[in-house]
């Protein structure tokens, strides 16, 4: 992995409205990682992509891509930058094959149509070249606007929620498309509200919410101190105390006895396999149950904790 | 450096949208056109005298106010409509985040549309002939004047297409105001037939000065001096220029 591609410092943007949706955003991407930034819904995430694909005009800070001021060397940059938007947006009525000759042709590349061809089949959409994009499922759309963003080979990818409204199968088809670019150098960010999305594709993973950035971290040491699972044992009758031979767990009594729950894991698989652990022998030690709910910590909790740390952290 | 490969793939893309559906685009300022010229050029305009038009039949007279109109109509709606449907399905991601500038764009967008109004009226000017005999006197002046005014209307719909954000908006400019002041500067009549002080009021019609100035490349003569309309063409298209620049630097809707 090299060294910075992206540094975004002090980045703010205030839209007309009124709203903060950046405020003060500090962030460096290495070359040929796979970055993830989650956050909730209003977080910033597109916001932040836009400022750096010049959607969006910041109201403070700096960018710079390729070592090089994205205010000033605008042209250069946007010429290695692609940009997968949230929406699909393009022209319902033209062909697909065209609309990725356009693309490549708006971003300064000389025609190539071993390149285009390359780039359609790869995703699938070769069968489908000159068909009307309006004819296409969800998914081939969503497609096509990846074909475009990558018909001039940039070597920085954003895919604003690529795997919104897909069906599990594609998300998976899109997840080993996203894992050949990478293999082929493409350095890539994207954006997504699921924890597991992040956690198959990315190597580091950045927490956004209300305009900042709670935290950057490798996704291992992320999911360590964030993928938690949580599970409520109904009891059969009451417990005073928890047996001795749990004590190891992570276990606390809830209810007046009536209800044991785990909450513990480390994003490694570790919670779910000491929550089978516990219901297989439970039992042979003497403890009934009634009832029993899982739950994997969602984006959700880890925003609540996050925001509480950082609330916490302030007041201390 | 401009990025010419950009421009001329905006260029070619717009004028395949506008080939695609060239039956309509292409037939329907053609027909409309061609009814003006058979109904009031042909059919009535031999009832009329000929020296009221400094001596040109009536026909011949008003093929240059039709194809102003066509030029002005067509080049408004469509630049306007080529940059507002971008807009309008949230494609203008890509441009906005493409290697383009403002004189991509415009090369792209403007020269589109000023070239589709362009082939038009140059389909008009030739079905004309079918029903009309009319001269150019100056050709080279004539295609160089019908050039300036599309592509400055053409920047005039490029702006309106930006300022617009919705359909009706669209339709406002060209329906309201170029539309009324194309039929009142001097299409069918010479201001000379006029009474005061419609006479001098119609000297405050700026499209007045765009219809006379084509026709005196047309029959080498007519109610204005040809420097004042080649002038006022060039001053607004230089302000069209003007603005578009302030827009694009500043982002004006264009980016949040
Ligand atoms: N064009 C705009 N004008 C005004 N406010 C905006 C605009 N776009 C976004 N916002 C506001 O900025 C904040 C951040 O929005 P943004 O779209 O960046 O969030 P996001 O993290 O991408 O959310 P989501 O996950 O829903 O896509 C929100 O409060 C939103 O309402
Ligand atoms: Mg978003």
């Amino acid at each position: 992995m090299g060294g910075p591609i992206l540094d975004i410092r002090g980045l703010e943007k205030t839209y007309k409205g009124g709203t903060k949706a950046l405020a003060g955003v500090d962030l460096t991407i290495n070359k040929g990682e796979i970055f993830a930034l989650l956050g909730p819904n209003g977080a910033g995430k597109t916001t932040l992509i836009g400022a750096i694909c010049g959607l969006v005009n910041p109201t403070a800070g700096s960018i710079h891509a390729f070592g090089q001021n994205t205010a000033k060397s605008w042209r250069e940059a946007r010429r290695k930058i692609g940009l997968v938007p949230q929406e699909l947006s393009f022209d319902m009525f033209d062909k697909v094959i065209r609309q990725v000759r356009y693309s490549r042709g708006m971003f300064g590349c000389p025609p190539d149509e071993a390149r285009i061809e390359e780039v359609l089949r790869s995703l699938s959409l070769w069968d489908k070249r000159d068909a009307a994009i309006r004819e296409l499922s969800g998914g081939m759309k969503r497609r096509v606007m990846i074909a475009k963003a990558l018909a001039h080979d940039p070597e920085l990818l954003f895919l604003d929620e690529p795997t919104a409204g897909v069906d599990v199968e594609l998300r998976r088809d899109m997840w080993r498309q996203i894992d050949a670019l990478r293999a082929a150098g493409v350095t890539i960010i994207l954006t997504t509200h699921y924890i597991e999305e992040a956690e198959e594709m990315a190597d580091r993973v950045g927490v956004i919410n209300k305009g900042r950035i709670l935290l950057v971290d490798d996704k291992d040491a992320i999911m360590a101190k964030l993928g938690r699972t949580e599970a409520h044992f109904t009891l059969a009758t009451p417990l005073a105390e928890i047996p001795a031979a749990f004590a190891h767990y992570p276990l606390t009594l809830e209810e007046g006895g009536m209800r044991l729950v785990y909450r513990g894991g480390d994003g490694t698989g570790k919670g779910k396999r000491e929550v089978a652990e516990l219901a297989q022998t439970l039992a042979g030690a003497g403890v009934a149950y009634t009832g029993l709910e899982t739950r994997e910590s969602t984006l959700e909790d880890i925003f609540v904790d996050l925001v509480e740390q950082g609330a916490q952290e302030q007041a201390a | 450096m401009m990025n010419w490969r950009g421009a001329t793939a905006i260029l070619k893309n717009e004028l395949a949208r506008f080939f695609r559906t060239a039956f309509g685009s292409i037939l329907s300022p053609v027909l409309t056109t061609s009814l003006y010229i058979v109904v009031f050029g042909a059919a009535i305009g031999g009832q009329m005298d000929p020296s009221q038009f400094g001596g040109a039949s009536y026909g011949a007279f008003i093929v240059p106010g039709l194809i102003m109109l066509t030029l002005l109509s067509e080049s408004t709606s469509n630049a306007s409509f080529g940059i507002y449907m971008p807009k309008f399905t949230g494609a203008i991601y890509e441009l906005l985040s493409a290697p383009v500038g403002v004189a991509e764009t415009i090369f792209g967008f403007v020269g589109a549309a000023a070239l589709k109004s362009l082939i038009i009226s140059a389909i008009i000017l030739i079905t004309a002939r079918v029903f009309v005999d009319y001269e150019i006197a100056h050709p080279v002046l004539a295609v160089g004047y019908v050039v300036m005014v599309a592509a400055s209307f053409a920047l005039f719909g490029f702006i309106i297409g930006l300022w617009a954000d919705g359909f009706e908006k669209l339709q406002i400019v060209p329906l309201l105001i170029l539309m009324p002041l194309t039929f009142l500067g001097g299409t069918f009549y010479s201001v000379q037939m006029l009474a005061e002080p419609w006479r001098t009021v119609a000297q405050f019609n700026p499209i007045f000065y765009l219809i006379n100035g084509l026709r005196w490349t047309f029959t080498g003569s007519s109610d204005v001096p040809i420097g004042v309309a080649f002038g006022f063409t060039l001053a607004f298209l230089v302000l069209c220029v003007a603005v578009i620049a302030w827009i694009f630097r500043t982002g004006w809707r264009l980016r949040e």
